[in-house]
């Protein structure tokens, strides 16, 4: 563990990114204590430019504070993210196993139903989704879901082909120990690397997908999340800047600091590749 | 009381059109040329008025085409192509007088038959807010070319309003007659009596009317041409108007909340008036089948707890009124008698302690579905603002997202618990009031008593009303139905709405009567 902490430290940018993201954390779990009460409620005149009457970052047009709703936000953002990639995850990680690791028709069948995803582009289908199963937090989370597990599938299925051939699949196999259990004991702790690092690059998507949906007014009316925060601002931007830029900042940030942890994972993951990265830098 | 009520508000109008008619003598005497350029938006399908009555070819249309009558800021009736006009005391009997001289585009007369046609076949076929009118008649005939006479089956005293040019335009009978209205060549290049003559429309474009030298009136129209561009995104409109690209826009070419930059500027004046004649009332529309919405208590507490001027200054940057009363202001027949209850969250909560719905642990009595009107992000904005007024008295709504197309669909089959709506009044509460509160107008269509509110006391004076011939009784009964609608609340006037149009200082005569830009134009002209 210890060894896995120094890789990771050596990478300067995945340290930043960690510290950002500890922060965006530490301001949704204390977004109830630092801010009370919703963040629909209108606090002030509407748009207080930012440091003026109390608002640190200005109120909007209906008088409500830009900081409360990035601070309540972050819960929505950090939250779909972290839900809708545990869902992509589970549809991914079952059927890249099922293909990888069975093979065959198996494969075939599972890769073609895969590929049938890829081609739609995601975002439309996205868009799709919410619109038929009308905007709720359930339907965005589900939506993301959707459109966001195929490149799991083809990840695990990769890294199953080759461990699957590999002598210590063979030798459990050989002892008779049963195929769910060779897939979730043997194959699947060796594969856990590309995947840790590719679900921290998905949260990342996820979070701008979420407020990609929301600027379009496709969020959940009810929850204050940063992409509803810049499309309610972006009609006034002339008037009031920081309604846009001060959540935008917020996603730009936090999809920043995911990306660079994901990379410093990747690196404490994959000793080797670091080296060689490194050698050649 | 009533009568004196009503020699006052005639009192009233007077000085507003001799105002109006002031402002027209003192101003700078009116230059002849010069083109017009305004925005069109959205771009209409067809500008054959009739063939397509939504708003778009309403603001252009009456360029080209013109009504027997026109109408005041105060909704009094104008002469325009009726010379005069007589009411028979029983108001039954209409007689009007045609301008001699007046031809078509196309170099034919027009005569008494033409209003006919327009009146009893080309309306009567086409538009189905003339025809629930026009239905009323039961004989309308051509007593000599330049005479039409009406008689109704009973009568009915707004049916003047029914002869401005949005209503019931006048169309040429030589080229509709015998044919399908909607695929008649005259569809695609329209002839009218208007001051302007349809020139070119390039779809997506512009569409272009020049001058009509042969225009009955003397000396006008003043401008040469009119051109109306087609510019889809409202910031691109903005900016045509800043930079004196375009010099004039109306209606939704412009949005809310670039109206105080636009104020600032010193080449610019911003209008609000001009809205009389259709008087567009916005409210939280409830449906009455959802507990506890059909408790009038209830419906008083929301009502109360709503600051509607926070509404109108805020929201809407001061374009528009709050609401008084279901009828509005610039209505005929508004009581301003009648008010509603002024903002009072302390006595909205008061009223649902007493009325039995206690605040639960969370401080909530009940939930309500809301559904926003998604005519756009400032409708959005207004449910969210009454969301949190609503919370202040321990009602929660829960917010619902629909488009366009599932929204009335879903209000016209009462799949709703509470929305947003706006509707047209068309200057009398008989024409554009009575259909939301009659029991006998409880329909699964948009626009008709959704709500499903039922009261036989409120039926009969809106009957009354509409059967009855003398405008002092009719009063009497409109003032009595407004001051019941305001206990019983049966929906939550929000505001007056209103469009700016905001043009350039050089053009002058924009504003002039009840109809604001969307009457002929024939008077307007830009000051050298």
């Amino acid at each position: 563990m210890s060894d896995f902490w120094r890789r990771f430290r050596r990478n300067r940018g995945a340290v930043v990114g960690l510290v950002i993201l500890v922060l965006v954390f530490l301001l949704a779990a204390f977004a109830p204590l630092l801010f009370p009460g919703s963040p629909w409620d209108m606090a002030t005149a509407p748009f207080v430019p930012p440091g003026e009457e109390g608002m640190l970052l200005g109120s909007d047009s209906l008088g409500r504070d830009v900081a409360a709703g990035i601070a309540h936000g972050a819960r929505i953002s950090l939250m779909v993210g972290a839900v809708s990639t545990i869902a992509a995850l589970s549809i991914g990680v079952s059927l890249g196993a099922i293909a990888g690791y069975l093979g065959g028709i198996a494969d075939d069948a599972v890769m073609r139903f895969t590929e049938f995803f890829q081609t739609i582009p995601s975002f439309v289908f996205a868009i799709l989704l919410v619109a038929i199963f009308t905007p709720s937090i359930g339907s965005v989370v589900f939506a993301i879901a959707v459109v966001s597990w195929p490149p799991v599938a083809r990840v695990v299925r990769a890294e199953f082909l080759s461990l699957r051939s590999r002598e210590f699949v063979q030798a459990a196999e050989v002892l008779g120990k049963s195929r769910l259990s060779i897939v979730l004991t043997d194959i699947l702790p060796n594969a856990l690397s590309p995947i840790v690092v590719l679900s921290s690059l998905m949260v990342a998507s996820a979070i701008l997908l979420e407020s990609a949906l929301s600027f379009l007014g496709l969020g959940d009316p009810n929850l204050m999340t940063w992409g509803f925060l810049i499309g309610a601002g972006r009609s006034v931007i002339r008037l009031a800047w920081w309604m846009s830029v001060f959540p935008g900042l917020a996603i730009f940030l936090t999809v920043l600091a995911l990306n660079l942890v994901g990379e410093g994972l990747s690196d404490a993951l994959n000793p080797r590749l670091a080296r060689q990265r490194g050698g050649a830098a | 009381m009533t009568l004196s009520r009503r020699g006052l508000l005639a009192a009233a109008s007077a000085p507003v059109l001799m105002s109006v008619q002031d402002a027209l003598a003192q101003g700078v005497a009116p230059r002849r040329g010069g083109t017009l350029q305004m925005m069109l938006t959205p771009e209409p399908p067809v500008l054959q008025i009739g063939v397509n009555q939504q708003g778009p070819t309403l603001v252009a249309a009456p360029k080209m085409f013109q009504g027997l009558l026109t109408f005041s800021p105060t909704l009094e009736p104008q002469p325009l192509l009726a010379k005069s006009w007589t009411i028979s005391p029983d108001g039954k009997e209409y007689v009007f007088s045609l301008q001699e001289g007046v031809k078509w585009h196309d170099g034919q007369p027009f005569t008494a038959d033409d209003v006919v046609f327009s009146i009893t076949k080309f309306h009567m076929e086409l538009a189905p807010r003339a025809r629930a009118i026009f239905q009323l008649i039961e004989t309308c005939e051509a007593r000599d070319p330049l005479t039409v006479r009406i008689v109704l089956k009973q009568p009915f005293q707004p049916f003047l309003l029914m002869f401005d040019a949005t209503a019931a335009a006048m169309v040429p009978k030589h080229l509709f007659d015998g044919r399908d209205y909607r695929t008649a060549p005259a569809v695609q290049r329209p002839v009218g009596t208007g001051p302007f003559r349809f020139v070119e429309w390039q779809r997506g474009n512009f569409i272009r009317l020049d001058r009509n030298e042969e225009y009955w009136k003397p000396g006008q129209p003043y401008l040469d041409s009119i051109i109306y561009r087609i510019i889809p995104d409202s910031q691109s409109r903005r900016l045509a108007l800043e930079s004196g690209q375009v010099l004039l826009s109306q209606t939704n070419d412009i949005e809310p909340f670039d109206i105080p930059a636009l104020r600032q500027r010193q080449n610019l004046e911003v209008h609000t008036a001009g809205w009389e004649y259709f008087s567009p009332l916005s409210w939280i529309e409830l449906n009455h089948r959802v507990k506890p919405l059909d408790d009038a208590r209830v419906r008083r507490a929301m009502s109360m707890a709503i600051d509607r001027n926070f509404i109108v200054n805020r929201l809407w940057f001061g374009v528009g009124k709050p609401a008084t009363n279901p009828v509005a202001s610039t209505t005929r027949f508004h009581d301003p008698a009648a008010r509603l209850p002024a903002f009072n969250v302390a006595e909205a909560n008061r009223i649902l302690d007493q009325a039995g719905y206690p605040r639960n642990a969370q401080g909530v009595r009940f939930t309500l579905k809301h559904m926003a009107l998604p005519y756009g992000e400032i409708w959005t904005r207004l449910s969210e603002y009454l969301r949190q007024a609503m919370r202040n008295i321990g009602i929660a709504f829960e917010m619902e997202s629909t488009d366009a197309g599932s929204w009335a669909r879903r209000v016209g089959n009462w799949e709703y618990e509470t929305t947003i709506n706006f509707v047209y009044q068309f200057g009398d509460p008989t024409l554009g009031v009575e259909r939301t509160y009659v029991s006998t107008n409880i329909q699964r269509v948009t626009f008709t008593n959704t709500g499903g509110y039922a009261n036989p006391q409120v039926d009969a004076l809106f009957l009354r009303a509409r059967t009855s011939a003398a405008a002092a009784e009719r009063q009497a009964a409109f003032s009595e139905v407004q001051k019941l609608l305001i206990e019983e609340v049966p929906q939550i006037w929000l505001m007056e709405l209103s469009f700016p149009t905001i043009h350039d200082r050089r053009v002058r005569n924009v504003i002039t009567t009840g109809l604001g830009v969307h009457k002929s134009f024939d008077d307007v002209f830009i000051a050298g």
